[in-house]
């Protein structure tokens, strides 16, 4: 990169974060990161289980006992948001893998559609659950 | 690498206010970002209340204003005032765009707001260094490349060999593509960027070009292609309406297609 001229001050680097104004599709590529580290961490809680299932009724037990806990619905539900969310946009990745979907207004629009997927399977998910007494 | 924040020398601190003209009856503030390489301190915003109905319709009309009838310190460049050279990019009301094709009223928002290019180093006010965008682009090596004999009159090509051509050819390599992409921002000296690699597809899709093997070694690399991660800035900014993400993807298309 070309330096500031000998003597002169060092040039400032131009604001980028603090300006930007966010398109839809850069919130969603983001987030969609975000949503795969939860995915990493949602798998911790499933190895969890699978531990304490192989430890005997008693572990399994508080272990399900603390999942089924307000804080442990609440997480449960953020990691099946974050599933879902990943998952449909798994979906546009593919499309733009084959060449698909880059005009703005396709990627806007199913980058809209992804946080709505996200939003409408995850509460279809737990209101399967909670009507058939899984949970 | 990911810096999310400014460093200490280029926080954008509170600049000079420059009142409206007295009389004024439609009033706009400018909010622009300002920074000499002779003066002190850090960059700051300076604020400008201009009479709109005195200034014409586009944010480079606004600047050629405040530079001819209020502060004629401010630094920008242009040059053809329609869109066709470049120089006027900019960072206008948070996006990247051609201060000579956006309208001010267009912007969003109370106040309109410039800064330059982002994540570049600045040479003064509105004037980004582009020295690493352009080593960038002489990089692709931009020329039709050949070892068959000079033809007696044009390389020729057939209509359809010459459309492949539309949507890339018109990149007026303005640079608001390049720096509105988060990769470029945090690895823009290995990442060669939206620009760079639009420009790129259009000599590998050249049928005139017969050196398209060797561009395509050059292209395969972690960093210089694959770091585009389709986060859309590029052909939501573009200003030209073309769309580099999609040029990427056939670049990326066309490495699978000579090795299946």
């Amino acid at each position: 990169m070309a330096e500031a001229p000998p003597g002169a001050r060092a040039r400032p680097l131009s604001p980028h974060t603090t300006i930007w104004r966010w398109h839809i599709t850069m919130a969603a590529s983001i987030l969609n990161r975000v949503a795969g580290v939860a995915l990493y961490l949602g798998l911790l809680i499933v190895a969890g289980w699978a531990l304490a299932l192989a430890s005997g009724p008693d572990a399994y037990g508080a272990y399900t006992g603390r999942l089924g806990s307000l804080v442990g619905r609440v997480i449960l539900f953020g990691v099946s948001v974050a599933l879902f969310f990943h998952m449909a946009n798994g979906v546009r990745h593919f499309a733009w893998d084959l060449g698909r979907g880059f005009a703005p207004k396709t990627a806007d629009a199913t980058a809209w559609g992804s946080f709505a997927f996200a939003i409408v399977a995850a509460v279809a998910l737990w209101t399967v659950a909670l009507t058939n007494g899984a949970l | 690498m990911v810096q999310l924040t400014l460093p200490k020398n280029s926080k954008v601190g509170k600049g000079r206010h420059y009142p409206a003209p007295a009389g004024a009856k439609n009033v706009k503030t400018f909010r622009v970002y300002r920074w000499d390489p002779e003066g002190e301190g850090n960059p700051a915003w300076d604020s400008y209340d201009l009479d709109v109905d005195a200034v014409g319709p586009m944010v480079l009309d606004a600047l050629i204003h405040i530079k001819n009838h209020v502060d004629s310190t401010l630094a920008f460049r242009r040059s053809c005032r329609e869109g066709v050279c470049g120089s006027c990019a900019m960072n206008i009301g948070g996006r990247n765009t051609l201060a000579c094709t956006h309208g001010w009223a267009e912007v969003p928002g109370k106040d309109v707001q410039i800064s330059p290019l982002p994540h570049l180093p600045v040479v003064k006010d509105l004037v980004a260094d582009l020295t690493l965008f352009y080593a960038q682009y002489a990089s692709i090596e931009p020329w039709l490349h050949t070892t068959t004999p000079q033809p007696q009159g044009e390389w020729l090509q057939s209509e359809e060999d010459r459309a492949k051509l539309d949507g890339l050819y018109e990149c007026i390599l303005c640079a608001c593509c390049s720096t509105s992409c988060p990769s470029y921002w945090w690895n823009g000296e290995k990442y060669l960027g939206p620009a760079t690699l639009l420009q790129a597809r259009r000599w590998l899709v050249d049928s005139r070009d017969e050196a398209t093997g060797e561009r395509l070694d050059a292209l395969e690399d972690p960093f210089k292609l694959y770091r585009c991660h389709t986060i859309m800035n590029c052909a939501q900014v573009c200003p030209k309406g073309l769309n580099p993400a999609e040029a990427i993807a056939e670049v990326k298309a066309m490495l699978v297609e000579r090795v299946v």
